[in-house]
């Protein structure tokens, strides 16, 4: 039976120890998905205008990892090895489905102002790149707080990206106006002497400025990892 | 190696899990997420009439809007030549209902133009004067946009505007939604030109020239613009011939 995975010693085991904790701070420092393993770009592009969508969908990508890597992890000793990335492709594409009927019946704006990106959670190399690297091999204790940790890593930096992407671009964060040309905003630039000479900068809110800011995220985040400067 | 059998066999029961615990939860939540439907279509609509809605928009719950919509709303649908539809002819064009906020707009703009049917509003609004809602559908520079206006009782002066898109440009052409007053600057406009026929309102490059039928365009969004002017200007086809007939 080479593709059994010989049962380890201490099944159960719900401690939460060094090890434990490693596996959920590792993806947000040294082995975050998207600045490190440069992983998830691509929704990391598109979902970063608004702090909000961003926010919402950070959830719901921590949501999928998280019990993605647990049920695979579950079945990992009984699922057959010809299928199975099949197996986890099933398991990922039912929790997003999960995911989008859930904001269809009770967020349906945000599910709308999504639109496709919730669904093509289910292509995001993160979840089943942790699936097939760690679920697979690991018990489902681990692997959840293992999926938490890398759907966090994920999300704080779709954040940090979408927080600089709404302030330089429409002066505001999550929806709460600071700074822009009517007196619906904090600092209103029409009548302020100060801030008079203030724009948006309208290549934040298009496509390209999220390249821009994810490259200076990882220079920066090298910058300050001195442990990252030799991986690659 | 597993068997066949025994991979058949926990494909099957996976798969028999997962469509069962998901179908389930479509049925379940299906009510709810058909009234979201629902009320962000009717939402849609009074977009364009907000300045006369009792309160703003965002601020009103679903029942608020079903309401608004059960009592002040008069949904008729119009064909090309000015023509009141029965609702035996509506249902008959395949929408599911026969009420004006059912038809496919998108649909609708396939056809030639003299064979289209066009949802109307009649909005009994609380300060006692009736204004009319308009649906209108066009092309931006990507893909579909649309929006709705809404007449004044003398049906042609623009009472208020609201555009949406399928896919423009952030920043640039998805402006004609984002940018509330690229649709404020619609309100008080003319359909109807200096000589009393049905034209349309031009968004017009580099600044509107004279503000009675013309407004702004947007920098860096010039296709989308001319979209929009194409867009109410066919629209305005559409409905001239009823607008005449209500206003004779």
């Amino acid at each position: 039976m080479a593709d059994t995975i010989v049962a380890e010693k201490k099944e159960a085991s719900f401690s939460f120890g060094k090890k434990e904790r490693k596996l959920l701070s590792d993806p947000l420092n040294d082995n975050n998905p998207i600045t490190v393993q440069v992983l998830g770009i691509c929704s990391a592009l598109a979902v970063t205008t608004l702090f909000n969508k961003a926010l919402v969908m950070s959830i719901a990508v921590v949501f999928v990892t998280m019990f993605a890597s647990f049920f695979t992890s579950l079945l990992r000793n009984s699922i057959p090895k010809q299928v199975r990335m099949i197996v986890q492709l099933v398991i990922i594409a039912f929790l997003v489905t999960v995911v989008e009927l859930t904001l269809k019946a009770f967020a349906y704006p945000m599910y709308k102002d999504l639109s496709v990106f919730i669904g093509l959670i289910i292509t995001n190399c993160i979840v089943m790149g942790r699936l097939e690297a760690f679920a697979m091999a690991n018990t489902p204790y681990k692997s959840l707080l293992d999926g938490i940790g890398n759907g966090i890593g994920y999300g704080v930096i779709l954040l940090i990206v979408a927080a600089i992407r709404e302030i330089f671009g429409k002066g505001s964060i999550g929806g709460i106006k600071l700074i822009g040309p009517s007196n619906e905003f904090l600092i209103d630039t029409t009548t302020s002497s100060i801030f008079g000479w203030y724009e948006p900068n309208n290549l934040m809110v298009l496509f390209p400025s999220a390249m821009f800011v994810i490259g200076a995220l990882i220079w920066a985040h090298r910058a300050w990892n001195k442990k990252l400067v030799d991986i690659s | 190696m597993h068997s066949t059998n025994k991979v058949l066999f926990f494909v099957l029961a996976m798969t028999t899990i997962v469509a069962l615990v998901l179908s389930s939860l479509f049925y379940g939540l299906q009510g709810r997420v058909k009234i979201n439907e629902e009320v962000y279509n009717k939402k849609a609509t009074l977009s364009a009439i907000q300045t006369k809605l009792p309160k703003s928009l965002d601020e009103m719950t679903n029942e608020e809007i079903l309401e608004i919509f059960n009592n002040q709303i008069t949904q008729i649908v119009i064909d090309s030549k000015g023509n009141e539809m029965k609702p035996a002819e509506v249902e008959a064009l395949g929408y599911g209902g026969d009420t004006a906020e059912k038809l496919d707009m998108s649909k609708e703009k396939k056809k030639p133009l003299e064979n289209r049917a066009w949802p109307f509003y009649k909005y009994a609004a609380d300060d006692g004067q009736n204004y009319y809602i308009l649906a209108v559908r066009g092309n931006g520079l990507w893909d579909e946009i649309w929006g709705y206006l809404a007449l004044e009782s003398d049906l042609k002066t623009i009472a208020g505007a609201s555009f949406d898109h399928k896919g423009e440009t952030p920043g640039l052409g998805a402006e004609i939604k984002d940018n509330k007053q690229f649709q404020k600057n619609f309100i008080g406009t003319q359909i109807m030109d200096a000589n009393g026929d049905y034209a349309g309102v031009l968004v017009r490059k580099g600044g509107a020239k004279n503000k009675k039928y013309e407004v702004d365009g947007i920098t860096g969004a010039t296709i989308t613009a001319d979209g929009v002017t194409d867009m109410i200007a066919d629209g305005i086809k559409g409905y001239a011939p009823y607008l005449s007939g209500l206003t004779n």
